[in-house]
């Protein structure tokens, strides 16, 4: 008797002396199950699969027809011109994609007043960024369409004459055609970068009106003692306070230029000839495509671009690691 | 504040500034405002050229009930809800759950696996895509609605935890300490101390998350074949292809796809932000 209630003593204790140790993991466990389930485990999934040639089909018994070629798609990769246009096309996108930063600031700046009817104008620049890239996307495409769209009534009021003949059928006589942006493989990158650039600007536009708002305004009035004025007070004054702001809308742009899918696949679907891939079509193109799946070689175009993502949020981590260290 | 207050300058700067706003928003807007004139008017128009002017027949209720009646888009609707709204739920708890944990107890795994659901946040997709589709094949998920929304709650669980944990974390921890020496038990403590508390946090998450699931296409694609599990963003897509050469049924299916991540924006606009900026002020 005395033993067994020692040992029911000594469990309880040792229970409450580890339950602030394991408390944390009965509330961590189901997001992390989930977590390693859908995103952890693929991971590595994924790059194992790089260096396997596999249709996704299985056998009868239910095995995986996977067969190991080591670096084979790697190498295929290497050769693939296909491949080196959409990593071309993903640093257009990373560079242009940037130009959101600062024209985000500049429209913030513009907007940072406080006249009647300023939350609505604020709240209606933001728009873009809510609406879902398929249907900035399909905007548009039909924006640039050459017979109807914008672009192209834009152009025929500057270049091209209305005539009726005797019929009533009306006709155009352009002194210059019309420019097919989205059919164009020089143009076609840059029209899908600028529509992307729509939304982008929208959401660094609000990252910069949030820390416009929490500027302290006895640093800008001792800068205006000091004689400081526009371009001078925004370098010197209020761009390093908006130093947050700053590094969330370069992530947030880097990773957006990244990931561009969904406008190349409405747009243009990688077209005309391949020349507006990017990694993250031209992997989802040849890992489901008409004809039949390639699983390997499209973890492998994967794996590149997780890399190259890799790179930056290595960068974003030791970002977040100094602040944590330095903070609190 | 930084530029200068306009009510400090002239009369005449100042009514400059307010004649421009109205001029530079009509220019931002510009492709949307194009959108919509098109949705209202008759394709006759739009093969004449007229895309600007006035519309000669109004058709605003008429083709925008035409995209229901002449396609599933009524379908692909309800599908994004049903795979919305669950997401919500599911990543939303999982990361209150999950945030109270990282952020209130010291242990030393702590801040490597608050980096885990960080860095899990900004992988490309691509990464997934093949392991998760071979999964929910294999699972009987392919091409269902909860395939769908076990994937996207799973994913958005990241970012969740990453914005709860810090919510979390900024709160005064003396509340949490005084309740453990009144014996409070720790579950207790989550539920009556801490949960009333991320209120805020949880309407702004679920208001982005719903927007961000809500506009996904990628999924969409890798996840889906037929028309019954599609939501309205693939349904959108091969609604072009159906409507070819009828840009007003277009125009006027686009713009019901944004309205909901639209209203939601206009309705919960301060949690929106708050949620999209937080971390943008120190």
């Amino acid at each position: 008797m005395p033993a067994s209630e020692f040992q029911a003593t000594q469990q309880t204790s040792w229970m409450s002396r580890n339950k602030l140790a394991i408390t944390p993991w009965v509330f961590l466990i189901p997001a992390l199950i989930f977590f390693a389930i859908y995103v952890v485990i693929p991971i590595f999934q994924s790059i194992t699969l790089s260096f396997y040639e596999w249709n996704g089909l299985y056998d009868a018994d239910g095995n995986s027809t996977a067969t190991w070629v080591g670096l084979e798609n790697y190498k295929k990769l290497w050769t693939d011109p296909k491949f080196w246009v959409s990593l071309k096309n993903n640093v257009l996108w990373l560079f242009l994609f940037m130009l959101a930063v600062p024209l985000g600031l500049f429209i913030a700046l513009f907007l940072n007043q406080t006249v009647p009817g300023m939350r609505f104008y604020k709240s209606m620049f933001f728009f873009p960024f809510v609406i879902s890239q398929v249907v900035v996307g399909l905007i548009f495409g039909w924006f640039y369409n050459p017979d109807f769209g914008v672009v192209g009534s834009l152009w025929k009021m500057a270049f091209c004459e209305e005539t009726t003949n005797i019929l009533g059928n009306v006709t155009f006589k352009c002194s210059r055609t019309p420019p097919d942006i989205l059919s164009s493989s020089e143009y076609a990158t840059y029209g899908i970068i600028a529509a992307g650039l729509w939304p982008q600007i929208a959401y660094c536009m609000i990252l910069y009106l949030t820390g416009l708002n929490n500027v302290a305004a006895d640093q800008i009035e001792a800068g205006r003692l000091d004689g400081a004025k526009g371009w001078k007070m925004l370098w010197y004054v209020v761009l390093p306070q908006l130093r947050p702001a700053t590094f969330i809308a370069v992530v947030v742009t880097v990773i957006g230029a990244l990931r561009s899918f969904d406008m190349i696949a409405i747009m243009t679907q990688g077209g005309p000839h391949g020349s507006t891939n990017v990694l993250s079509y031209y992997m989802f193109e040849t890992a489901i495509s008409e004809y039949g799946e390639r699983y390997g070689y499209g973890s492998s175009i994967a794996t590149v671009l997780f890399i190259i993502m890799l790179f930056f949020i290595s960068y974003f981590l030791w970002r977040m690691y100094q602040d944590e260290k330095g903070g609190r | 504040m930084f530029p200068r207050p306009i009510e400090h300058s002239t009369p005449a700067k100042r009514t400059s500034y307010q004649a421009f706003l109205p001029f530079a928003l009509i220019l931002w807007l510009l492709p949307l405002l194009a959108i919509f004139m098109t949705s209202i008017r008759s394709g006759k128009d739009i093969n004449s050229g007229n895309v600007f002017g006035i519309p000669t027949e109004w058709r605003l209720w008429e083709n925008y009930t035409a995209v229901f009646t002449q396609s599933e888009a009524a379908t692909y609707m309800l599908n994004s809800v049903l795979i919305t709204v669950p997401t919500v739920a599911i990543s939303v708890t999982l990361a209150c759950l999950a945030g109270y944990a990282l952020a209130i107890y010291k242990f030393r795994v702590a801040l490597p696996l608050f980096f885990l659901f960080v860095a899990g946040n900004f992988i490309p997709f691509q990464i997934l895509m093949v392991p998760v589709r071979d999964m929910s094949v294999q699972t009987g998920l392919y091409d269902t609605i909860a395939g769908q929304f076990l994937f996207h709650a799973a994913f958005q669980t990241g970012f969740c935890t990453l914005f709860m944990r810090n919510f979390i974390k900024a709160l005064p921890f003396d509340l949490i300490e005084s309740a453990r020496i009144e014996g409070v038990k720790e579950w207790q403590i989550f539920w009556f101390v801490v949960l009333p508390l991320v209120r805020p946090a949880i309407a702004a998450l679920a208001v982005l998350i719903f927007t961000f699931v809500w506009n996904d296409f990628f999924w969409a694609n890798v996840l889906t074949q037929g028309e019954d599990a599609k939501p309205i963003t693939a349904g959108i897509r091969a609604l072009n292809g159906q409507f070819v050469n009828n840009w007003h049924l277009v125009s006027a299916a686009s713009l019901l796809a944004a309205m909901p991540p639209v209203a939601m924006f206009f309705l919960m606009q301060k949690h929106f932000i708050a949620g999209l900026t937080m971390g943008a002020v120190k």
